[in-house]
């Protein structure tokens, strides 16, 4: 993409070179500028949460705010960190992430094979089916849901937390757009040797798929790990309550401790970046495969 | 059973060739069942939270619903609602919110994705910077966003009184913001077009940004699929930047901006985490505040239900709005199926 060359004003014209890179030089200098804008504007955030959590509860509120504390209190950290039960808001959003992770490739990739490659009755009433649910707001959904989660018993536990969450029609049709794309050939020569679709997706499709499933884990994640209104709704203990609902409710609590609100969000945010700059690549591709061909 | 008469192939088949309809048949029947059990997880969780619950939702919005269930209202709620100038207040701040983040957002992101795309140094770096925010909890990033806009001692004001320009109340500020400019040379806006309050603008500020990053990766793909050859064709034929830009390029980008149309309007409908944690926490008085100036649809049913629990009437909102939702989807479809043909 870099080496893609771009028609430029003007170099088709014969006027003089000094006069023309001049120009390029300032155009580029205004490019510049734009882009160190908006770079700007993307990172002030994070920098002003850490210069603050790392400042007294006084220097944070002093008027007008200093830039760099002081003292760099990195103490901040621990104080948050023991002023609520985080390690529990931690342990159950890990393991709510991993149940939905899990349950959103197994019920996506069987749906999907079944969608691309396979042919039975029915196939195109269920498939519109599935696409006009995405055209509902979540708003519409969430008092029925809720009643139902109460009819089931279930407010205050885990299956509330991760049963809806385990099946998603996004998903599906990621999935479903690139399992048919893959070439038929493969299929026709393992049918030849008697693999039926249990094998065919085992051996020919998932090994292949590694690329969409990596989308398809990663959206489930980020969208487990950030939910707040479903949460929100159907539980009342601490001892279940996922790490974004925690730190709501810390923020409800300690609204008046910038530093240690900020040290909290630092270290709710923390995970996430990690996994961000580790498979930064997947979670480009991945969002850029969910634009245009999903 | 629906058999189909028996069709004998008239033409030998060529290797690779469809087989034929008889098999095809009898493969699709054979294969029928599978195909369920595979459909079956991902179809009964659809089912039971996505698609019953509609149907669900709409039955309780005829119902005099609170706590528990008293017995039939027909069309009552939606008459309440309909009188109701909390939910039209509501509608206001949810067109508001569309409005002031959806096209801001791509515009701005058409912009960076373009700029990006101009054989730019450190293209990784500036990839990187922007997409932070988009990976990052809206919990978290509004929480700094509320700190930033601190009356007292937030950022936001030590910059303004930088540039010279008085404390703003941000969260705590109902004024509108036309209003508030109008204010400054001494005039007074009419209540229509007084738009939305500085509390929204800062929502909406702090929305764009999480969402900028995501739109120019999306853009950039969009660039990345027009071809080359086409630069090169306009280069010839003696266009300049800007014609190239404004002719070829944005035109080319239709599809692009069609899809994030319609992704980020259903999102902006949908918006609850920022408005919820920015609102509830500057004291204003609960979720939606000030003066109900950042009360969306979405967190007006969310009061329904968790503040005032009158699970029918929240329905009959919700309800009022997907069917708001559909209208605007199949008008943006038409539209952008229109500006598709014209291509």
């Amino acid at each position: 993409m870099s080496d893609l060359a771009l028609p430029r004003a003007g170099t088709g014209s014969k006027g003089g070179v000094r006069t023309l890179n001049l120009r390029r030089l300032g155009r580029r200098a205004a490019l510049y500028l734009v882009l160190g804008a908006g770079a700007l504007y993307a990172a002030t955030p994070f920098v002003w949460m850490l210069l603050t959590s790392f400042k007294t509860h006084g220097e944070a509120l002093t008027e007008p705010p200093t830039l760099l504390p002081k003292v760099w209190h990195f103490s901040n950290y621990v104080t948050a960190w023991q002023a609520a039960p985080f390690e529990r808001y931690f342990l159950n959003t890990f393991f709510i992430c991993f149940c939905v992770v899990i349950g959103i490739s197994i019920t996506s990739t069987l749906a999907a094979y079944a969608f691309a490659r396979m042919e039975f009755y029915g196939r195109d009433v269920i498939f519109v089916m599935l696409l006009s649910t995405l055209m509902i707001p979540f708003e519409t959904i969430i008092i029925p849901n809720f009643i139902i989660i109460r009819k089931l018993h279930w407010l205050n536990t885990y299956p509330a937390l991760i049963v809806p969450w385990i099946a998603s029609v996004f998903s599906v049709f990621l999935l479903r757009q690139f399992f048919s794309q893959l070439p038929q050939d493969l299929f026709d020569s393992a049918e030849l040797d008697g693999a039926g679709h249990m094998r065919l997706l085992w051996s020919i499709v998932l090994p292949l798929s590694r690329g969409p499933l990596a989308a398809v884990t990663l959206f489930a994640f980020l969208g487990s790990w950030n939910s707040l209104l479903w949460p929100l709704i159907i539980t009342n203990s601490q001892s279940i309550r996922p790490i974004q609902l925690g730190l709501t409710v810390f923020l409800g609590q300690e609204g008046s401790e910038p530093h240690l609100l900020m040290a909290a969000s630092a270290f709710t945010i923390a995970p996430i970046i990690l996994l961000y700059f580790v498979a930064q690549r997947q979670f480009m591709e991945g969002f850029a495969s969910s634009g245009l061909k999903g | 059973m629906a058999v189909s008469i028996e069709t004998r192939p008239t033409v030998t088949l060529p290797i690779g060739a469809a087989p034929p309809r008889r098999s095809r048949n009898r493969r699709k029947l054979r294969d029928t069942p599978l195909a369920y059990l595979f459909l079956a997880p991902a179809l009964v969780v659809i089912a039971t939270f996505h698609f019953f619950p509609v149907f669900y939702a709409f039955w309780i919005s005829l119902r005099n619903w609170g706590v528990i269930d008293r017995g039939m209202l027909w069309f009552q709620n939606y008459d309440e609602a309909l009188h109701d100038h909390r939910f039209w207040q509501s509608l206001g701040t949810t067109l508001y919110f569309a409005i002031g983040t959806v096209p801001v957002t791509m515009a701005l992101a058409c912009l960076i994705a373009y700029l990006l795309y101009q054989n730019v140094r450190f293209l990784g770096v500036f990839r990187t910077l922007y997409f932070l925010p988009y990976v990052t909890s809206t919990v978290a990033s509004a929480t700094v966003w509320l700190w930033i806009f601190d009356p007292r001692s937030g950022l936001a004001n030590s910059l303004l009184g930088r540039l010279g320009i008085g404390h703003q109340r941000w969260m705590l500020e109902p004024k509108g913001i036309v209003q508030l400019l109008g204010s400054t040379v001494h005039l007074s806006v009419p209540g229509l077009l007084q738009g939305p309050s500085l509390a929204l603008v800062a929502v909406i500020i702090m929305t764009i940004w999480h969402q900028l990053g995501f739109q120019v990766v999306i853009f950039l793909v969009g660039l990345g699929n027009i071809p080359r050859d086409t630069y090169e064709a306009a280069r010839i034929d003696g266009a300049n930047e800007r014609q190239v830009f404004f002719r070829m390029t944005l035109p080319l980008l239709t599809p692009t901006f069609f899809f994030l149309t319609i992704i980020s309007t259903i999102s902006a409908f949908q918006a609850f985490n920022e408005i919820y944690i920015m609102s509830t926490n500057a004291s204003t008085g609960g979720p939606g505040g000030p003066l109900g100036t950042t009360r969306t649809v979405m967190v007006n049913v969310f009061n329904q239900l968790q503040v005032n629990h009158r699970l029918g009437y929240g329905s009959a909102i919700a309800f009022v709005l997907f069917a708001l939702i559909l209208a605007l989807t199949v008008m943006q479809v038409k539209l952008g199926g229109r500006f598709a043909h014209q291509q």
